[in-house]
């Protein structure tokens, strides 16, 4: 009876998790539906690899180290299903595989399980993929035959380019608001995502400052650097960064100001990494360094608060 | 790459701050990156400190150097440089304890732990392998040694925050750190290429 | 433990370096090395013997001096010993073995600051004798070795498939090559640790089960 009680805020605390996870899977339920219409059979396996690896590494861990089974707060098989929409449709089934392991034991429950994890889990592993096999991680099919064969005529080899941001003149703004675009199984279709965001300002599971001053920023910088604004915010993974990824509780800060600079600071990063950088999509890396920032960004402002409060007092 | 003018200037820093990090993708200075990062002010005390020596090692061994050459004894090189960090700390510390003892209270435990780090011996060594001017070496030692407090500071950062986490028991202290580590170089591989 | 003299043995000393005292598992010093040059086996154990020969003189000689040197003179005397060890090891390897010095670059010079060659002088050679404080930079030595070699070869395995450039898992596995990068190296470092600890945590418990 005792262990009753004294679980028993422990699994109200639960249940809340559960909801807000519940409430993000609602949300990308538009993105997966698109995968799966764009991309076929291809996106069910990964989908399904990637979700079935983070699940059941979350629970072989939980079992092992004979620890409260909080696999059904449903946060692994978000960080899955997040990871697998961000993986290219001709991946082999290992990648997710991999991917959800590394997420699930050694950014997420090696620091202690949810809440405790310091990156976003799904695009920590997304960079690992990333960097361990890239030529499978940037190689993208296109989804329709008719843009292969324009591609084709054009002479521009889009087989081997992971975004639009690589080919620039041949998409047109409704292909990339459609998915009509190599890239990514789960961030091409821009409409899919807008659908969750709606859902998600709705439900009051985020608030509209990340998503909408990190594109803003990239916009602007685009803009600067002499590109068009419009089609970067549409190409490659920032629309779904920044609406599922970057707005993550546990790696987001957790003040109004916070949300601001951190936003901006992703903004920032992104157009940096574009237009400099490595990488042709940087999204994942500009999310990841404002990851690493939110701790000393928390403390700082937290800090500004508490000395208030002293002065008031 | 070499500093010719401003944007160039600006460049350097970019590289040697962010895109060749000394602890992220140089490994130089791990020990009291790994020792030294429980706390974000002893954290940025550390990195004070190493900036400050970092700085006068790369000018003072510039010269050395210089009489190295002139005397045909290169090979003593490694000898000579390491003496010479050494008898820097010596003195910085003797100095800051007389005429700034604000500063020596601050950052005066760091100091004796520099002599060992070789991140500073590193960064002596690779100005002369790489020609560096002296207001090359200079700039190589303090950009560097910015690096080195940047990754400390955010290390220190993401420690405190994790102080209450149930890190497995023996994955806590080192082993966590360390990949902690990992995945913040995970994270700094964002900025490759920016400055080649 | 309890029976333990104050005069310590050869075999003990040894056994200490090598296994209890290990600097790379157990006393984590060293670390710079220990994540840079472990991107294979080949590097790991070319670190490792070129550390073990400098410690193992330092010791030497440092026992020999130990009642010459002043005690506010020892760091330096201490260190300028240990860079002189160095640079030999330094020129012989330019000469003999060009290419394992190509691949170990800044990190043979950087040998005068391990941390590890510094504490035994101070912890060890300075209050021993010759003899002993040799066998004591022999097992410390090779205990760094065999850690530093066995991290080249979990990186060099998943990162490249190979051990000392042997191919091991064919040419069908494509290999991970996050681990030969900087990341790996931190990642990997960690995660043996984490798991040696374990071990020897599991081993203590069965142990202190047996006596009670």
């Amino acid at each position: 009876m005792a262990l009753h009680i004294s679980t028993g805020p422990h699994l109200r605390a639960k249940a809340d998790t559960q909801r807000l996870m519940l409430d993000v899977l609602i949300a990308l339920c538009p993105a997966t539906a698109a995968s799966i219409y764009f991309y076929g059979i291809k996106a069910v396996l990964i989908i399904l690899v990637s979700v079935a690896a983070a699940v059941l590494s979350e629970f072989v861990w939980q079992k092992l180290g004979h620890k409260t089974l909080r696999v059904n707060d449903l946060s692994a098989a978000v960080t899955g299903l997040l990871l697998a929409l961000n993986l290219p449709a001709n991946v082999p089934l290992w990648i997710p595989l991999i991917g959800s392991v590394f997420a699930i034991i050694v950014v997420k429950q090696l620091f202690g399980g949810i809440g405790h994890n310091f990156l976003n889990p799904a695009l920590a592993a997304r960079a690992v993929l990333l960097t361990s096999w890239p030529s499978h991680m940037t190689k993208a099919f296109l989804p329709m035959r008719t843009l292969l064969e324009s591609a084709a005529e054009k002479g521009v080899d889009t087989l081997s380019s992971a975004t639009p941001l690589l080919v620039p003149g041949m998409t047109e703004v409704k292909d990339l608001l459609l998915g009509n675009i190599p890239g990514a199984i789960g961030e091409t279709c821009k409409i899919a995502i807008l659908i969750g965001l709606v859902y998600l300002l709705v439900r009051k599971v985020i608030s509209w400052e990340i998503p909408v001053i990190m594109v803003g920023t990239v916009a602007l910088c685009s803009w600067a650097f002499g590109a068009d604004p419009l089609k970067a915010i549409l190409s490659g993974g920032l629309l779904f960064g920044a609406c599922f990824m970057a707005t993550d509780y546990v790696t987001s800060p957790m003040l109004k100001l916070g949300h601001v600079i951190y936003a901006v600071g992703c903004g920032l990063m992104v157009a940096l990494i574009r237009q400099f950088g490595n990488y042709p999509e940087g999204v994942t890396y500009a999310i990841l360094l404002m990851n690493i920032v939110t701790p000393l960004l928390d403390r700082a402002l937290k800090r500004k608060v508490y000395g208030e409060v002293k002065q008031h007092g | 790459m070499r500093i010719v003018d401003f944007t160039s200037f600006l460049l350097f820093m970019v590289y040697c701050v962010f895109v060749n990090n000394f602890i992220f993708s140089r490994f130089l200075g791990c020990c009291p990156f790994l020792g030294v990062s429980s706390k974000v002010e002893t954290a940025t005390g550390m990195g004070l400190a190493v900036t400050f020596v970092m700085g006068l090692a790369s000018f003072f061994t510039y010269f050395v150097n210089m009489l190295l050459m002139a005397l045909g004894l290169e090979y003593l090189q490694t000898i000579a440089f390491i003496l010479v960090i050494a008898a820097l700390v010596q003195f910085v510390e003797m100095f800051m304890k007389k005429s700034m003892p604000a500063l020596y209270s601050a950052l005066g435990i760091y100091l004796p732990l520099i002599t060992t780090n070789c991140a500073v011996l590193a960064v002596t060594l690779l100005n002369v392998q790489n020609n560096y001017n002296l207001f090359e070496s200079v700039c190589n030692g303090v950009f560097g040694a910015l690096g080195f407090m940047l990754a400390i500071v955010l290390m220190a950062g993401v420690r405190e925050r994790l102080e209450t986490s149930d890190i497995p028991k023996s994955f806590k202290g080192f082993p966590s750190s360390l990949v902690i580590a990992g995945l913040l170089s995970i994270a700094f591989m964002g900025f490759q290429g920016m400055v080649k | 433990m309890a029976e333990k003299s104050n005069k310590p043995t050869m075999r003990g000393v040894f056994v200490n370096g090598l296994l209890n005292e290990n600097p790379t598992f157990r006393l984590v010093l060293g670390t710079c090395p220990t994540l840079a040059v472990t991107t294979s086996a080949t590097n790991g154990i070319g670190m490792g013997l070129a550390a073990t020969f400098v410690l193992i003189c330092s010791n030497v000689v440092i026992s020999l001096v130990r009642k010459l040197i002043p005690d506010k003179a020892r760091i330096p005397s201490f260190i300028v010993i240990i860079a002189t060890f160095v640079t030999i090891v330094q020129m012989t390897m330019q000469a003999f073995l060009p290419s394992l010095y190509e691949s170990l670059g800044i990190f043979i010079p950087l040998i005068v600051v391990n941390c590890i060659i510094l504490a035994r002088a101070e912890a060890f050679a300075s209050k021993n004798g010759p003899l002993i404080s040799a066998v004591d930079g022999l097992g410390m030595g090779l205990g760094f070795t065999c850690a530093i070699t066995l991290i080249g070869i979990v990186r060099e395995l998943i990162g490249n498939g190979s051990v000392f450039g042997i191919n091991i898992l064919g040419a069908a596995y494509e290999p991970m090559l996050l681990f030969v990068l900087a990341p790996g190296g931190f990642i990997t470092y960690g995660l043996l640790l984490g798991i040696i600890n374990a071990l020897t945590a599991r081993r203590a418990a069965k142990k202190g089960g047996d006596q009670a």
